[in-house]
């Protein structure tokens, strides 16, 4: 005799309480706090604010901790957070010469109004783990300098004044939002970029990579990477006017990229773009090469069908939580489907066999 | 830094890298392929040239690091500092007394001596990789020297722009035979390829060494009703007054003020300290103090 499967329920209850087991770890270790994360995994924190689409260090570090230091899964908390909040309307556009810079190179003049600033970056450390850490955690003193006054002007600016550099027109006042309306093709740049901006980091390097091994290749330059917080202004009705209602840590990525022109045309630059919230240079700097590889029709270019050229190949595949979801799916029960796909193999090599049979 | 073994790399590691180099040597111009090996520095900071110089440093070397001409480039001090903690070799910024320069994008302006290796760092060692992406076609386009495709675009840039387009990592052939990319040095470096030191080109990501031996001929790719020109900024530099020395453009004020200067650092340096000054320099001593 058999008794059919069931205890869903029971052996879901069970998952439940086993992962949030896991979860904590040994006991005897002491428990990580929310503000622990935010403070000394703040890179985690502002991917996961960054692909979340939510600027929140503290949920970001929370969900963190309740996903187990899975980041895709911790987006995803923020991104189901994320949709539940009511929207009380749109701020100013963020003003980034305004940004106060704690990191801010450019990678086409060795110098430039505003300087150089390195900041807290890893570009110039040797990768050797740093057995010391393990040890101990002493904050270490460091010396500061008084913080630059001031708007850092944009080293796009220059060129572009002397017209070096392709005109941005201007976009519609209110650009379309991609978490209000379906992304329909051929997308605007807004939305392109919106997409780009809380795409999967790993999905929009190797796009971008892509393009520098020779898949559309676009020659980018980093004109300017400047990471800092700019002000936040919205305005209000009741005022009639804009006031400042905080502030967020942004990175901007612009590239300066192949030219073209004719004879007759001079040739100029053209533009890259990136801007993500948090300190995200990585995926900054992806961003702007996988914009730029995208805007081949608007800039007369060929298409030469490479991936990062192919709008909707990107913007279809950049969303770390859509691809994972539908990817993980594939292990839930499917034992309907599969069965009448048994039946049908079974069929067909059945009349297979009765024709090779006839046929001898 | 005991540690680690001399110049980081372990023995057997750099035996392999200097086949490669070898081999490089023989057949110049030829893509070797090597088992490139992680660095404790990121693929595009030069783990190539980091590799290479490891290979070939012994401890009487005297090494020295430019980046973009300079030795006091970000990366470039910290190159240097890897090998001061891994070496303890001697370290230079006076490329006559170097014998290993590791360089990123320049050929110092002083010419090199046959007892000095000039060291490239590669990002892309495949100069027809923007006409074909696939590396299986480019090697068999290499392999049967059918150098077609190249000649066509530098001929479409002519008639799309009137000149060729292509400024820097501008393609030669070696000793009549293979194409090369001598990595993104401006044009203006390109006819300094043809020299008495040993020219080896690293590039990490993408596993490959290749050499141009001393006394090689190069050749940029042209016309004849089209000639290779190397060019520069139309300048003198504004702090040691050379005039054919490579130059760099700096922005100096928010009026987008521009001011021109040697992008080889100890060339000007060197100059200043012979006593040219140029339009907006000061003697050596005055600003030094």
């Amino acid at each position: 005799m058999y008794v059919a499967v069931k205890g869903g329920e029971k052996a879901i209850d069970n998952a439940h309480a086993w992962l949030a087991e896991e979860r904590r770890g040994d006991t005897s270790v002491a428990e990580l706090s929310v503000a622990q994360i935010r403070e000394q995994l703040a890179l985690a924190v502002n991917r996961v604010m960054a692909e979340g689409s939510l600027y929140d260090p503290d949920l970001a570090a929370l969900a963190i901790k309740q996903s187990r230091g899975d980041l895709i899964e911790a987006i995803f908390l923020i991104r189901a957070y994320r949709t539940t909040l009511p929207r009380f309307g749109g701020s100013e556009s963020v003003d980034t010469e305004k940004m106060a810079c704690d990191r801010r190179v450019s990678a086409t003049f060795k110098d430039a109004p505003g300087g150089q600033v390195l900041g807290p970056t890893f570009d110039y450390t040797h990768r050797l783990l740093d057995f010391k850490l393990a040890a101990d955690g002493e904050a270490p003193q460091v010396q500061t300098a008084d913080t630059p006054t001031g708007e850092t002007p944009h080293i796009m600016s220059f060129l572009d004044r002397e017209n070096l550099i392709q005109d941005e027109p201007a976009g519609p006042e209110t650009p379309d939002d991609l978490t209000r309306a379906p992304l329909e093709l051929p997308a605007s740049r807004a939305l392109r970029l919106q997409s780009l901006t809380r795409g999967d980091e790993g999905f929009i390097l190797g796009m971008a990579y892509s393009t520098q091994r020779g898949y559309a290749r676009n020659h980018a330059f980093v004109a300017e990477l400047r990471i800092g917080a700019v002000p936040v202004e919205m305005d209000i009705p009741e005022l009639g006017f804009a006031v400042d209602i905080g502030e967020v840590t942004l990175t901007e990525c612009e590239t300066v990229n192949q030219f073209q022109g004719s004879k007759t045309e001079p040739p100029q630059f053209t533009r890259g773009y990136g801007l993500v919230f948090g300190m995200t240079e990585r995926k900054a700097i992806s961003m702007a090469l996988v914009d730029r590889a995208l805007r081949w029709k608007e800039l007369g270019e060929d298409n030469v069908g490479a991936p990062a050229q192919d709008e909707e190949f990107v913007l279809y595949h950049a969303d770390n939580i859509q691809a994972t979801g539908f990817l993980e799916h594939i292990k839930l029960p499917h034992y309907v489907d599969f069965q009448s796909e048994l039946e049908l193999i079974r069929k067909l090599r059945r009349e297979a066999q009765a024709m090779q049979e006839a046929a001898e | 830094m005991s540690d680690y073994n001399f110049a980081y790399l372990d023995e057997q590691t750099k035996r392999m890298i200097r086949r490669a180099i070898l081999k490089g040597l023989a057949i110049p111009g030829y893509q070797v392929p090597f088992a490139s090996r992680e660095m404790p520095m990121p693929y595009g900071w030069g783990t190539g040239g980091v590799q290479v110089s490891a290979a070939v440093l012994t401890p009487e070397d005297t090494f020295k690091v430019i980046d973009q001409g300079a030795d006091d480039t970000t990366n470039a001090v910290s190159i240097r500092r890897f090998f001061e903690k891994t070496a303890d070799v001697a370290v230079t910024e006076a490329t006559g007394e170097a014998s290993v320069i590791q360089t990123r994008h320049r050929i110092p302006e002083q010419d090199l001596r046959e007892d000095q290796i000039l060291v490239y760092q590669v990002p892309i060692p495949e100069p027809l990789r923007f006409l074909e992406p696939s590396e299986v076609e480019t090697r068999k386009m290499h392999a049967l020297e059918e150098y077609g495709l190249m000649h066509v675009k530098l001929y479409e840039d002519i008639s799309q722009h009137g000149a060729i387009a292509t400024s820097y990592a501008y393609p030669v052939k070696v000793e009549g035979r293979y194409v090369m990319d001598p990595s993104p040095i401006p044009k203006f470096d390109n006819p300094k390829l043809n020299m008495a030191g040993i020219q080896l080109f690293g590039a990490g990501r993408e596993q490959r060494i290749y050499a141009v031996p001393p006394y090689t001929d190069v050749v940029s790719l042209d016309f004849e009703d089209y000639p290779f020109e190397a060019s520069k900024a139309d300048h003198a530099c504004d702090l040691c007054g050379s005039t054919d020395s490579y130059l760099d453009e700096l922005i100096v004020d928010d009026a987008g003020g521009r001011m021109f200067m040697c992008s080889d650092t100890d060339y000007c340096c060197s100059r200043r300290k012979a006593g040219h000054i140029g339009a907006q320099g000061v003697p050596y001593a005055e600003d030094a103090a």
